[in-house]
């Protein structure tokens, strides 16, 4: 008997056309005590896109991931995600909502398989409670296999296969990366958040990242929001990129355009700041 | 008028198609494929497999292939990957298997040289590969791939998936019945070409060996015979689609008994998957029980007292009686209760791990085999044979019938081959396995193929008083040193690489005054053994430059040529000079071929420096060299080798005649 997983996509339809907005920011600012983090900026992310965010060290890249999942609470400002205003917004209300990540310093469950880590990922998709899962048998079961067919789906996704069942915290770097990616595509995002995916990575694993990241968007239509330090990266996979310097957007475009952008050339290669 | 030739007329097949036909009314309901796929393995019998072939090609038909096309298949070991040879030689048309990991340039000369019509790819991948050649592919039309993912935006128009080719096959089955695809399969005839495979090549272009149904049907059936393979069985299918091994192992073998071949997830997971499967034929290069063996080594040095203890008791008995009692001689009671008690504690559990609790007949070729390694699996109880073979005879020259295995021959030859060793030493054969040609070059057809049948092997070897063949070296890499005596490097060079440490090594020596050897060191190996003594490296190079592994591999050439030095022919090619190589050779560079065997012309062009340093008695050389990456591109890594001298004995024989 053959078990055939297709009726299973993975899906990340949200009812959103591409080109729609997704997330719209505005005006937001961010301060803890006297540091200000992220200062009045506004910008929308698009269904179907990929957006980079980009900025020298400290510039408030990840303090703005922070803010759209719902972590950070900015003072000024709102959020519009799918058409509905946020102000206060918890974390796991996000992630329900369709808002997953990965982390720029990786935060996998080191001690459990790649298989456990990406079905951790399934979590928020779970309908039975835990005394059902307790008990296991009948609907908790059917529906963990169920979880389990479009796992292996995630597996087969990101060539995973050889390392399904090794303690996470044995895989070297570049593979741990993978699964954390994995593990945010589990959960079936609309709206994806990865932060510097490509960091401390050599070059063929950032060719292989970038070659998922870009089918991740093209198969499953996922709209993906990136942080990433590697300039060639960015430019190649982003659709529009968005520049953070000091808190405040100082450009934002396609490619193209911040590349000549003369505010970005100058936080890049440093033009005395008045500091 | 053939028809009458096919299964569903009552004759024996003679094609692959015929016998698919035939497997579907025999075995319909016995499993003839599996694959694991997202985790489980999916299977298909042999009436599942008939049906998707038949829509596969009806699909292809469809689409333009037709009698006489050459058709590439470029991937893994993929269940629609096999499939597509089938279903192309229902059309009469020509499968050409093509190494999946060649670059784009060799791959190209393939294509263009068979005038490939239409490519089966894998994946993106290929698919990529292919397109990449562009305009250089003169013949190409369309461009048929397997999975789909990253294809989502490219031109349709040259491009079809699999299923969009069987869903056209099955719509026409539906409209107009099969009847036409069964004629055309029907018209198949024995000495119709039936595959394409381009050899590896030591040297020069890749040549297309052309092989008819003849000759793999009849070699399969007899080899089927020889070891009592049927339906039964099941292999794991992991070596390249385009190697003549996996052609005949996975494809002819498979259809003509009927067993069931098993695709990996991943080539990754080959190993995990064939403990799943438990094959119980089981074919793989010397190189892969090398690695098995490896890594049990090292697994066991990390195990805990008691198993470490329990594992050397057991070995050791092993080693005593276990070949005596595989071979079903007589060793007394107790000996055979210890063995017994072995198996439950030590054997069984280990051929386990290995995936290797239902083989029934194993085998090794391609390279010679450490005897020690030899000796490990058979100790087990593993029927592992070695046999000789060549593209150009469908595989099989010879092989070790059952119960006369040894670890330096080849065995006696296979069943309807005669061997005839020529006099320089050159091993001929003949058999119905003998290949049709060189596609497009009758030069080197007439040069290998003579009138009679006879084929030239190209290697040297000789008949031993048991009758059993035995392969010194390649016949042109045959030389003498200046003073005279027999160089023959591939035979140093496995004695070297019997060693775990040593992954490679190639000798210098021809027409010079002395032998010398390059040596590569295995990293899983060198690189265990360096962590457990506490020595730190950063990269291969610098482990391989490292004083203490110099030592080692210092007295591994010294026992090297404590061993030759004890034989009379061999004693004056001892190795006086060695350097450890600074680069792993890589087929990628050109280094070695596809199927891991070393290209000496090439190799001696590339480091002549180092082979001149070798000679000059410099102790060291400085050395760049280009290295190719996996995507094509170009670097430059550059080192100053560090030369030594190792220690030569003086012969035994002339020890002997002093003391007289």
């Amino acid at each position: 008997m053959n078990v055939q997983f297709s009726s299973s996509k993975i899906s990340t339809d949200d009812g959103l056309s591409p080109g729609e907005t997704i997330l719209h920011v505005d005006n937001i600012s961010l301060s803890f005590g006297g540091v200000k983090a992220i200062q009045d900026v506004s910008f929308d992310i698009k269904k179907g896109e990929v957006r980079a965010i980009i900025g020298p060290n400290g510039a408030g890249k990840t303090s703005m991931l922070n803010v759209i999942n719902g972590f950070y609470h900015p003072q000024q400002g709102t959020i519009t995600y799918r058409g509905e205003e946020r102000r206060k917004m918890r974390t796991h209300i996000a992630a329900k909502q369709g808002i997953a990540r990965t982390f720029q310093n990786i935060a996998l469950f080191t001690g459990m398989s790649t298989l456990d880590n990406i079905m951790a990922g399934r979590i928020t998709l779970q309908k039975r409670n835990l005394i059902w899962h307790a008990l296991w048998h009948g609907p908790a079961q059917r529906e963990e296999l169920e979880h389990r067919a479009a796992v292996e789906q995630i597996i087969d996704f990101l060539e995973l296969e050889h390392i399904r069942k090794t303690p996470v915290g044995r895989l070297p770097y570049g593979l741990k990366k993978r699964v954390e990616l994995g593990r945010a595509l589990a959960a079936e995002p609309a709206l994806l958040l990865l932060d510097e995916p490509m960091a401390g990575m050599n070059l063929e694993e950032k060719e292989d990242m970038s070659r998922f990241i870009l089918d991740v968007n093209n198969q499953f239509g996922t709209t993906i929001a990136l942080i990433e330090h590697d300039m060639g990266v960015v430019m190649d996979l982003s659709d529009r990129v968005m520049v953070l310097d000091y808190g405040r957007k100082i450009g934002d475009g396609t490619p193209d355009e911040v590349r000549n952008n003369q505010n970005v050339i100058d936080a890049y290669l440093g033009v005395p700041h008045d500091e | 008028m053939s028809a009458k030739d096919t299964s569903s007329a009552g004759g024996e097949p003679v094609t692959f198609p015929q016998y698919l036909i035939l497997n579907a009314h025999r075995f319909g309901n016995r499993p003839a494929m599996r694959h694991k796929d997202y985790g489980i393995w999916q299977s298909w019998t042999w009436s599942e497999v008939y049906d998707e072939i038949r829509a596969f090609s009806i699909g292809c038909g469809k689409l333009g292939i037709k009698a006489g096309d050459k058709v590439a298949i470029v991937g893994q070991n993929r269940p629609r990957l096999y499939w597509a040879f089938c279903a192309i030689q229902a059309l009469g048309a020509v499968p050409v298997p093509v190494y999946a990991d060649s670059v784009a340039e060799e791959m190209t000369y393939v294509l263009n040289h068979a005038e490939v019509a239409f490519a089966i790819c894998q994946n993106q991948e290929q698919v990529d590969k292919i397109i990449s050649m562009g305009s250089e592919l003169k013949n190409l039309k369309q461009i048929i791939y397997d999975e789909q993912r990253g294809l989502g935006d490219y031109d349709p128009k040259k491009l079809h998936s699999i299923d969009q080719v069987q869903e056209l096959g099955r719509e026409v089955v539906a409209s107009e019945g099969d009847e036409k695809w069964n004629k055309s399969v029907a018209k198949g005839k024995g000495d119709d070409l039936s595959v394409m495979l381009y050899t590896s090549g030591t040297t020069g272009r890749p040549k297309g060996v052309m092989l008819s149904f003849n000759n793999l049907v009849v070699s399969a059936r007899n080899a089927n015979a020889f070891d009592q393979l049927d339906e039964s069985e099941e292999i794991l299918a992991y070596l390249p689609l385009a190697w003549v091994g996996d052609h005949v192992f996975s494809y002819a073998q498979a259809f003509v008994a009927g067993y069931c071949v098993c695709c990996p997830e991943s080539p990754e997971t080959a190993d995990e998957d064939r403990r799943e499967i438990a094959p119980s034929y089981f074919f793989a290069p010397p190189r892969v029980f090398e690695t098995m063996l490896t890594s049990i080594t090292v697994r066991m040095e990390d195990a805990g007292k008691l198993k470490q203890a329990m594992f050397k008791y057991f070995m050791d008995h092993a080693n005593d009686v276990g070949e005596s009692i595989l071979n079903g001689e007589h060793v007394g009671f107790w000996k055979n209760l210890k063995y017994r008690l072995g198996e439950l504690f030590v054997y069984g559990p280990l051929k386990n791990r290995m995936g290797l609790t239902h083989t029934k007949v194993g085998y090794t070729a391609g390279e010679a085999i450490g005897p020690e390694i030899f000796r490990f699996y058979r100790s087990l109880g593993l029927n592992l044979k070695q046999l000789y073979g060549q593209t150009e005879a469908s595989v099989y020259i010879s092989a070790q019938p059952d119960g006369e295995i040894r670890a330096d021959t080849v065995g006696t030859p296979s069943p309807d081959v005669e061997i005839e060793i020529a006099e320089n030493g050159e091993v001929l054969y003949r058999s119905p396995g003998v290949f049709m040609g060189y596609y497009k070059n009758d030069k080197a057809t007439k040069s290998t193929k003579t009138k009679k049948g006879w084929v030239h092997t190209g290697d040297a070897g000789f008949i031993d008083h048991e009758g059993h063949l035995r392969i010194i070296d390649r016949a042109k890499d045959v030389g003498k040193l200046a003073d005279g005596s027999l160089f023959a490097p591939k035979y140093i060079e496995n004695k070297l690489k019997f060693f775990p440490n040593i992954k490679e090594a190639v000798a210098f020596g021809d027409g010079r005054n002395m032998c010398c050897v390059f040596l590569n060191i295995d990293l899983t190996s060198v690189g265990n053994w360096a962590e457990r003594n506490n020595i730190s490296y950063a990269s291969y190079q610098e482990l391989a430059g490292h004083p203490e592994v110099y030592k080692m591999m210092e007295e591994h050439v010294a026992q090297v040529n404590r061993e030759l030095a004890k034989e009379e022919m061999m004693a004056g090619s001892q190795v006086h000079r060695f350097l450890v190589l600074h680069k792993e050779l890589d087929p990628d560079d050109g280094e070695l071929t596809r199927t891991q065997k070393v290209r000496r012309s090439f190799i001696s062009e590339r480091y002549g420096k180092l082979i001149e340093a070798l000679f000059d008695g410099s102790s060291e050389q400085y050395v760049e060299t280009e290295v190719v990456f996996e995507d094509g591109r170009k670097g430059k890594i550059s080192a100053t080798v560090e030369i030594r001298d190792a220690t030569v004995n003086p012969p035994a024989h002339a020890i002997k005649e002093a003391a007289e």
